[in-house]
């Protein structure tokens, strides 16, 4: 089990690239953080989703 | 010119001294200077914070006046020397570096990474997520405070401040997005641009919450 903006979601073992596909996240527009640490982009490919991980994900939206 | 001294007396007449020493010994960098950046910087230089670092690629346009700080003027300067020029007016003294250069993933480090607070003010959703990446994992000292979601004339009090990750402040109402159909207006983003600046009076006075 990993939390996922505070949630308990299903998803240990999954490339986090292909979590946030599948919860239809834009993965351009994310910034992720995993156990207080933010992931680079050229991550988000390698990284795999281990039991008991804590993830912040910020979709960001446009204007400013 | 107004003397240093007659601002300084302005500022000690409604804040304690130790706040002033700490504002105008604070540094802090401002990525983007559209209608979130104009008004952050104008923001922060009002609050008597020293220096300022100030970052947009851009010119400014006629399609801009609806909400950034620009006026007639300004049209056609660079957005980094319009607000250069606004700042001066405020407060003559303040420390303002600009660079007037396109952020990319790849120099963004290297023009920011001195910085212990950085307000994201880009346009695009990409950008912001593009610039957080790079600054929160090359930068280990550095805070951001990011606007996300400020577009149309929906309720204000849906645009908030919330601390998104360890390093990371959100300010916004993350759901509004200009490329739905709603463009943005002067009073929403005048309204996120002061939680912005708002924050980074917050990191810079109350230390004890890094």
């Amino acid at each position: 089990m990993v939390t996922i903006n505070g949630e308990p979601v299903q998803a240990s073992g999954q490339i986090l690239l292909d979590y946030l596909k599948t919860a239809g996240y834009d993965p351009a527009r994310v910034a992720v953080e995993r156990n207080w640490e933010i992931i680079p982009k050229a991550d988000f490919d390698k990284t795999v989703l281990q039991p008991g991980d804590s993830l912040e994900i910020v979709h960001f939206v446009g204007g400013g | 010119m107004i003397p240093k001294e007659e601002l300084d007396r302005a500022f000690d007449a409604r804040f304690p001294r130790e706040m002033k020493d700490k504002l105008a010994a604070a540094r802090v960098a401002v990525a983007g200077l559209g209608g979130l950046g104009s008004h952050i910087a104008i923001g922060l230089a009002r609050s008597g914070v020293g220096h300022l670092f100030l970052v947009d690629f851009d010119t400014v346009d006629v399609t801009n006046l609806n909400r950034q700080a620009y006026r007639i003027p300004h049209l056609g300067k660079p957005k980094t020397e319009a607000i250069t020029e606004i700042l001066r007016e405020i407060n003559p003294y303040l420390d303002i570096r600009t660079a007037q250069v396109r952020v990319t993933q790849d120099n963004a480090a290297s023009l920011f990474g001195d910085y212990p607070i950085l307000c994201e003010a880009f346009d695009q959703a990409e950008g912001k997520a593009m610039l957080i990446s790079a600054l929160l994992s090359q930068c280990p000292n550095m805070t951001i405070v990011s606007g996300s979601g400020m577009a149309g004339y929906g309720d204000c009090n849906a645009i908030r401040t919330r601390r998104a990750m360890r390093r990371l402040y959100l300010c916004g109402d993350e759901t509004t997005d200009i490329g739905e159909g709603m463009g943005l207006m002067a009073p929403r983003v005048a309204v996120c641009a002061g939680h912005q600046a708002n924050q980074v009076l917050q990191l810079i006075l109350d230390t004890e919450r890094k």
